[in-house]
């Protein structure tokens, strides 16, 4: 099993102060001044540095080693109108014993559902290691009054939710409006108190430019995040090998400098075994190995987990596996 | 299967590509009028894999007398080839450009073999590039009244090539496609140290049904090449290689109506600004100067950082430089491969030890390096100037000068600063600054916030001491043209 | 003959720099026309001038080639408006140099003064014809241009005095290099003319430079020199041809090889021009808008 690392400092002013980035924040124009200020980001040499880590040929014991450590780091996700307490609790089930033929597989890292689901995930997995995170603040579009997002917070962390997936206000971001997204941030960070991780989303899709997925991770590790993610997984482009290496160059810089460690979180889009070990190769090659553990870095995923157990039941029989021997949940 | 938590990075478990796919002989001939054939005097040389010194195969030493034959064999082809309307010689071209892509695994691996060079590039960089070369070139055998060098361009006859091993087969390609577009014919001297390919392209020449004669290979040493450059039946040469050499082929040709075109040496200066995308800037200073192992005469060889950014920068760069994987080329995930030859190591070695001998402060990531082979780590120096012999003569190995500037015209000034001129890059966000840097510098290439990018399209060649004549796009046709 | 004034003769000089010097030999030559009646003396160049001639050449490359094109053309369309206004000095120069009636050399000024015309013309069509996008596979803005190679050393050619002269040095400046030109060595006076001309047309100094004197003389240092780009080597035989361009190998420069010209009036091609021109290729990438597009 994955052990889970210990918890390094919870960012927070010090940390902030320690590293000059105190005033970074004491005014919209300073925080704008930061952000614009951060080197920019060349598109084409960004996907080009993704591609080429895709290439990495990862095999035998490299191969296990990453499906294991991948299948540790899944937040096993249903986030649909749908959503029963029976899914709910079958997911729970599926992520603390992911594969039920063979026990040695590891649990995924959470389950990740709305905020009335919490209690039922939270039965689901008792006993376990297995987390439960909830999304927040009018997830997916986060377009509701601050009091409406802070209940929504409150709701889940009362339920016993280990991690808030919070989005974070596109419209403000993409109006300049810099100083109210890190004010909202900080405010749901507040409501989290100590019990609950706090999970950024920025919906990268949206803010489309690579330069504005570099503010808004500065943006968001500077509010509190403990956890930066890129996408709901409810538009058209979600996480992507270039947008995960941009944020997982950010949360290195950003413990370079100020010592605090933030986590990364693609969701969206990744579905085969073979996409998510070119992930874990970005993180290596990028953050670096004190990420790879799922304290440090998630995949927001459903169809994933399937498919990383198929390819590990193929590793270990050297058979092709198929869908009739992983659970359909 | 358990899981322990690894202290260590992720370890990538050995990926070796198959040897299997390339069947090399115990021996090959000379490529004459058509068929292999020992040399007159029966000599051969050995080629060995510099990355175990393991003999891959015992190869024909070409002499004058072979040379002689293979320019006779050219120019007979000639008189039928030049004479065969353009759209079918296109086709010819077209064939070979398809058979190359489908034996590009094969051809990539005996590459990664024969030169040393990772997997990784002879599968994505070379073998795509030379199938591309030629892809690009047939289309302009039946197009050449439209290439702006009058209605009626002719070829000029025989053309003696000479090309390195550096990129074997890519530079095959560079010289063996336009030259037949054209209409010319061609002998073809490769490399000492990485003959295989061009003996394999014989083989995909043959499968083309390309008639005898058209193509020539002549396998040796220097001595071959330069007679094939001095024979009276060559009408044109082409030389890719080191400065020296092209300077004394310039001066075999003085006095001839042969037509010349060198593409030699370099110190490219790569150019980052304060203002840079700084992540890519690291990713393109490595590519400029790691990109197969630095033997590369456009390698951007001299990293000019401005001072105030000096720090992050070369924090990153060591941080980069750390993760690169050094080790068997035909493993996938090798980044760094061998170095070509012993020669070329020795070279490499004695130009890092005068480097740190001058005062320069030399740094390497921690790195093992396998017994066996030519193998050379990649190496950064600090503290250098314009003044120390690294920051002047061509290195041509994974070794990284770095200079500071303040000012963009200081820049520039350091840039030009030599009496190569082939290749520069840029590195800033601001596009004004791009386009008036770029304009100041003298050489043939310059990548702005990209490196090391080729393409059959784009001219390829340098000012200065780097050669003259350019290859590829439309502007390398007129080297092969009587214009 | 009708009155008895003597005529003011001109002392030739040098053309360097924008000025005229004498030699820095101290040193001059009898030039003669075809009969061998005597026409003036001539400064004999030295290795010296030569090399003073490339100092003035290199320092007046920078602007000279940084000067927008469509001002490089009305420099060179003024020279011809200056040459115009003294066409009657240069045909009886050349008439003399050249030994030809009159009316031949009028052809050979109008014919000269014409190519400044054409070549000015050209300077600011030249990029678009040689240069371009180049459409590469990948996510990249290519575009090759040429570039003015540097400093040019031009032998004019021995026997056109002037048409043969104009032909040589016009191409290449238009483009943006400079030059260091040795006059025909036993037609030297319409060249040293020249300079006059020049030096009244906005042509900033240093950009041509004109020596007189021996050809194989002055050409050996020029050619062996480390600061000169290329060189033309219309004006010299088989012999001195070959020599030169072995010496001109130490810094590979770019030789443009004599080829037999039966007619300098011909229309010119560009081969003049693109054989002193760089091709310089620049890259940069273009990419999507946004992130948006980008996927696996």
């Amino acid at each position: 099993m994955p052990t889970t690392a210990p918890a390094a400092p919870a960012p927070d002013a010090s940390a902030a102060s320690a590293s000059g980035l105190a005033d970074v924040t004491a005014s919209d124009s300073t925080l704008r001044r930061f952000l614009h200020g951060l080197p920019g980001v060349d598109a084409v040499g960004l996907e080009a540095r993704a591609a080429s880590l895709g290439t990495r040929s990862i095999k035998t014991t490299a191969k296990a080693y990453a499906l294991d450590l991948a299948i540790s780091m899944v937040d096993l996700t249903t986030l649909e109108g749908a959503d029963t307490p029976g899914k709910v609790r079958a997911l729970g089930a599926k992520a603390v014993h992911p594969d039920p033929t063979d026990r040695a597989t590891p649990s995924a890292a959470a389950v990740c559902v709305y905020p009335d689901m919490v209690p039922f995930a939270k039965e689901a997995v008792a006993g376990s290691d297995v987390k439960v995170a909830s999304v927040a603040t009018a997830f997916p579009a986060g377009r509701a009054s601050m009091a409406v997002k802070l209940a929504d917070v409150r709701e889940a962390v009362a339920a016993g939710a280990d991690e808030v997936d919070m989005v974070i206000d596109r419209g403000a971001f993409l109006s300049g409006n810099y100083l109210k997204v890190h004010d909202e941030i900080t405010a749901v960070k507040e409501t989290c108190g100590t019990s609950a991780r706090l999970k950024v989303i920025f919906e990268t899709g949206e803010l489309s430019t690579y330069d504005n997925i570099r503010r808004a991770s500065w943006l968001g590790m500077l509010a509190g995040a403990d956890f930066i993610k890129t996408s709901t997984g409810k538009v058209a482009v979600n996480a992507t090998p270039a947008n995960t290496l941009l944020m997982l160059e950010a949360v290195r810089d950003f413990r370079a400098q100020t010592g605090v460690q933030i986590g990364v979180k693609p969701a969206g889009g990744i579905r085969t075994a073979k996409d998510a070990i070119k992930f874990l190769v970005l993180v290596n090659e990028t953050a670096g190995a004190d990420w790879l553990d799922n304290h440090w870095f998630r995949f927001g995923a459903s169809s994933l987990l399937n498919d990383l157990l198929m390819q590990r039941q193929k590793l270990a029989t050297g058979r092709y596996s198929g869908p009739d021997y992983v659970t359909v949940d | 299967m358990t899981m322990e938590k690894r202290t260590s990075a992720f370890e990538y478990a050995p990926a070796p590509e198959s040897r299997a796919v390339v069947d090399i002989a115990p021996s090959y001939g000379l490529f004459i009028d058509g068929e292999f054939a020992e040399a007159a005097d029966g000599k051969v040389f050995k080629t060995v894999s510099p990355a175990t010194e393991e003999v891959l195969s015992e190869v024909a030493e070409a002499g004058e007398a072979d040379v002689d034959r293979a320019v006779r064999a050219a120019r007979k082809a000639f008189e039928t080839w030049s004479a065969l309307p353009g759209a079918e010689r296109a086709k010819y071209l077209f064939r070979i450009a398809r058979i190359l892509q489908e034996r590009g695994r094969e051809l990539a691996v005996l590459e990664t073999l024969d030169n040393g060079k990772p997997i990784r590039e002879t599968r994505d960089a070379d073998l795509p590039l030379v199938a591309a070369h030629f892809f690009y070139h047939a289309g302009w055998a039946d197009k050449l009244s439209h290439a702006g060098y009058g209605p009626d361009p002719r070829p000029l006859g025989v053309a003696g090539q000479v090309i390195p091993w550096n990129f074997p087969l890519l530079m095959l390609a560079w010289k063996v496609a336009p030259a037949l577009a054209t209409g010319n014919t061609v002998v073809l001297k490769p490399a000492e140290t990485t003959p295989l390919s061009a003996l394999f392209f014989a083989d995909v020449c043959r499968q083309a049904g390309l008639p005898k004669g058209v193509v020539n290979i002549v396998t040796g040493d220097g001595r071959a090449g330069a007679a094939l450059v001095a024979h009276p039946g060559v009408d044109k040469v082409a030389f890719t290689g080191s400065t020296a050499v092209g300077k004394q082929i310039a001066r075999t040709l003085a006095g001839t109506r042969k037509k010349l075109t060198l593409e030699l040496g370099g110190k490219g200066a790569n150019i980052v600004f304060d203002d840079a995308p700084l992540d890519q800037a690291v990713e393109g200073v490595v590519n400029g100067i790691f990109f197969n192992q630095g033997q590369v005469c456009c390698a951007g060889s001299r990293l000019l950082v401005q001072e105030s950014v000096h720090d992050e920068v070369l924090d990153a760069l060591k941080r980069r430089i750390s993760t690169l994987r050094l080790g068997d080329p035909l493993d996938k995930n090798t980044d760094i491969g061998a170095i070509n030859s012993a020669q070329q190591l020795a070279r490499i070695t004695a130009l890092a030890d005068r480097g740190e001998a001058e005062g320069a402060e030399r740094w390497s990531p921690a790195c093992q390096l396998p017994e066996n082979g030519y193998w050379f780590a990649p190496t950064l120096f600090t503290n250098v100037t314009q003044a120390h012999t690294i920051a002047r003569d061509e290195i041509f190995g994974p070794v990284l000068s770095v200079l500071t500037f303040r000012t963009p015209d200081e820049a520039v000034a350091k840039a030009n600063n030599t009496p190569y001129g082939l290749s520069a890059g840029i590195w800033t966000e601001k596009g004004s600054r791009i386009l008036a840097v770029a304009n100041r510098l003298r050489a043939g290439v310059v990548w702005s916030n990209t490196f090391n990018k080729f393409d059959p399209t784009s001219p390829f060649g340098g000012y200065k001491e780097s050669g003259h004549g350019r290859e590829g796009g439309r502007h390398g046709l007129e080297a092969y043209l009587d214009v | 003959m009708s009155d008895a004034r003597l005529s003011v003769l001109k002392t030739y000089k040098l053309y360097v720099g924008g000025k005229f010097p004498r030699s820095e030999s101290g040193r001059v030559y009898e030039v003669t026309d075809s009969k061998g009646t005597w026409l003036a003396n001539a400064p004999l160049s030295s290795r010296k001038d030569a090399r003073d001639a490339v100092v003035a050449a290199r320092k007046a490359f920078g602007a000279w080639s940084g000067a927008t094109a469509y001002n490089r053309g009305q420099i060179l369309y003024r020279i011809a408006e200056m040459l115009e206004g003294r066409r009657d000095q240069y045909v009886r120069e050349v008439a003399e140099a050249e030994g030809l009636s009159k009316a031949k050399a009028a052809q050979q000024v109008d014919a000269a003064i014409d190519r400044w015309v054409w070549y000015a013309g050209w300077t600011d069509k030249i990029a678009q014809v040689v240069g371009g996008a180049n459409p590469v596979a990948g996510p990249y803005f290519n575009l090759s241009s040429p570039e003015p190679t540097g400093v040019v050393a031009v032998l004019a050619p021995q026997k056109s005095s002037f048409l043969g002269l104009v032909s040589v040095v016009a191409p290449v400046i238009a483009t943006g290099n400079t030059a260091v030109v040795v006059a025909g060595e036993r037609v030297p006076l319409p060249a040293l003319s020249l300079g006059e001309v020049l030096a009244t047309s906005d042509l900033p100094g240093g950009v041509v430079n004109i020596l007189s004197g021996r050809t194989a003389e002055i050409a050996a240092p020029l050619a062996a020199h480390q600061d000169v780009n290329a060189i033309d080597l219309a004006g010299a035989d088989e012999a001195l041809a070959k020599e030169l361009e072995i010496a001109a190998a130490d810094n590979l420069k770019r030789v443009l090889r004599p080829q037999p010209v039966d007619d300098w009036s011909a229309t010119p091609g560009t081969e003049r021009m693109t054989a002193f021109l760089e091709t310089k290729t620049v890259w940069h990438p273009t990419g999507a808008l946004g992130a948006s597009g980008s996927s696996y």
